[in-house]
């Protein structure tokens, strides 16, 4: 698998888009959708809540566990992915395209964020 | 992202970390996702858990069971022995057939729940008793112990055998194509010595997955090339790999119980409504025997608890020790929870009060992570194959 080269990531394995009128799409990883096996719920942060670089927002369940989402920015969500709560299964099958989680306007970003290179080190894959 | 729960692991690795079955070196070249499992390191998935369950319900799917405990009884003596050992009445296992059973404490709790298979040859009583992983040892000591003044041996068979199961309704077709043995002629529980792919099988018609299927016992150095013969003759009729995460939905879907989850030795075959294996009409005394019959008498006039089948209105999952609640009171908890391929809906095994263990009781929920989601309560299994 490759983790695309625009994207940053956080060690929590979120990706993060590059901000497009200040809003950022956020997703997980392939690497960490292989690790968790077949999403079957997701609880995604809602339209207006703040999300925090670092803390919980929300969490996806796989059929051997259920893991805490966490924020890889802080800011307003914009939107959530209808289709990823109608079909969790496009975690799985694309999550770095349709399985995006939700979109948020960025206020504040961590410094810390990964490139591809760096997370693919990180995380092995 | 990061766990904040799993199911529970049985028992961590030993001190030189996890064991190895025959087909380790096939599962790491199928990319398996591996996990620790009572010390073993076994397939978890190989691809989506979800397509392996379906697989088996429609077609047929190939598992390694390798950790599986084998303990071998022979003797004289091997009948009287385990019917002192075991609550099952076991001489009435006749020749090429299983039986499933369990090996109590003196105060009736659970020490393991087993298959027993009679295999004599040439007369000579021989039993092979097969236990759960996480409790081989302990099964070996107790009927090691137990048997002391019978004129038996028991034999750890541990590493004596493989264990590959091929399950799903197609597996007859997959499995007639590699054998001579007569499998029309093998019941559901039977047993037989066969020849699979050339090579020399216990061929058992047993499984854990609620559909038909077939486990097969070879040695060891025999496992790889039965695991490729099984794989090619059962493309074309879709055989998959299966892992242990897609066995614990199939067993769950069944209504089978899992020993650490809805088993333990706080529990007597009757707290699991299993009072069935237990035989107090075989003669003679065996373990357990007196604090089973107080524990029967108990589940009939007035049983705390019952294992009961739990189906999500929502899509939450419940797991293992999460609080089965109604009106505002935790009346039971949940012991295995999964979503369920087949139902499309998060299921739970529960033992819950017995007040509200009735199929269709209303208002009954789980507390899941702070959130009461509402469930129905229904019989076991979920799930029942057309025969």
């Amino acid at each position: 698998m490759s983790n695309p080269q625009q994207l940053r990531y956080s060690k929590e394995h979120e990706w993060l888009s590059t901000a497009e009128d200040g809003v950022s799409t956020v997703g997980i990883t392939e690497y960490a959708a292989n690790a968790l096996g077949d999403v079957v719920y997701a609880q995604l942060p809602e339209v207006g809540d703040t999300v925090t670089a670092g803390e919980t927002c929300g969490e996806l369940e796989s059929t051997k566990s259920v893991s805490d989402l966490y924020s890889p920015v802080t800011g307003e969500v914009t939107e959530a992915n209808q289709d990823v709560v109608d079909d969790p299964s496009l975690v799985n099958s694309a999550p770095f395209e349709g399985g995006w989680l939700f979109k948020v306007r960025v206020a504040e970003e961590p410094k810390d964020l990964l490139s591809a290179d760096e997370y693919t080190e990180f995380s092995g894959n | 992202m990061s766990n904040t729960s799993h199911t529970p692991a049985p028992e961590a690795a030993g001190p030189d970390g996890p064991r190895h079955t025959a087909l380790d070196a096939v599962h790491r070249a199928l990319g398996a996702t591996m996990t620790d499992f009572a010390g073993w390191d076994m397939p978890l998935r190989y691809a989506s858990e979800r397509e392996e369950h379906l697989a088996v319900r429609t077609r047929a799917g190939l598992f390694d069971l390798s950790h599986m405990g084998e303990i071998t009884v022979t003797g004289p003596q091997a009948v009287e022995a385990l019917d002192y050992a075991l609550v099952g009445n076991i001489g009435s296992v006749a020749v090429g057939r299983a039986r499933y059973t369990m090996i109590c404490q003196e105060d009736g709790g659970i020490l393991d729940d087993l298959i027993v298979y009679r295999l004599d040859t040439h007369g000579s009583p021989e039993f092979l008793v097969v236990a759960n992983a996480s409790n081989a040892q302990v099964v070996l000591d107790e009927l090691t112990g137990r048997s002391a003044d019978f004129d038996v041996e028991v034999r750890d068979d541990r590493d004596a055998y493989a264990l590959l199961a091929v399950q799903g309704p197609r597996s007859p077709g997959i499995l007639a194509s590699l054998t001579d043995a007569d499998l029309s002629g093998l019941k559901y529980y039977a047993g037989l010595p066969g020849v699979v792919a050339g090579v020399p099988a216990l061929i058992a018609r047993t499984g854990y997955t609620g559909e038909d299927g077939f486990e097969l016992f070879v040695e060891p150095r025999h496992a790889e090339g039965l695991w490729q013969a099984l794989t090619a003759a059962g493309a074309s009729a879709g055989l998959v790999p299966a892992g242990l995460s897609c066995r614990d939905t199939l067993r769950m879907e069944a209504g089978m119980p899992l020993y650490g989850q809805e088993l333990t030795t706080g529990l007597t075959p009757f707290d699991a409504g299993l009072g069935r294996v237990v035989k107090f009409e075989k003669e003679g005394y065996f373990v357990g025997r007196t604090a089973l019959e107080a524990a029967a008498e108990r589940a009939e006039s007035a049983p705390p608890r019952k294992l009961v089948g739990l189906v999500a209105a929502g899509r939450r999952v419940p797991r293992a020790g999460y609080p089965v609640v109604a009106d505002g009171q935790v009346v039971g908890h949940v012991t295995s929870g999964a979503p369920s391929p087949t139902l499309g809906r998060p299921i739970a095994m529960a033992y819950v009060d017995a007040s509200h263990a009735a199929a269709g009781t209303a208002g009954v929920g789980v507390d899941i992570r702070g959130s009461i989601e509402p469930y129905e309560v229904v019989a076991l299994p979920f799930y029942k194959r057309q025969k």
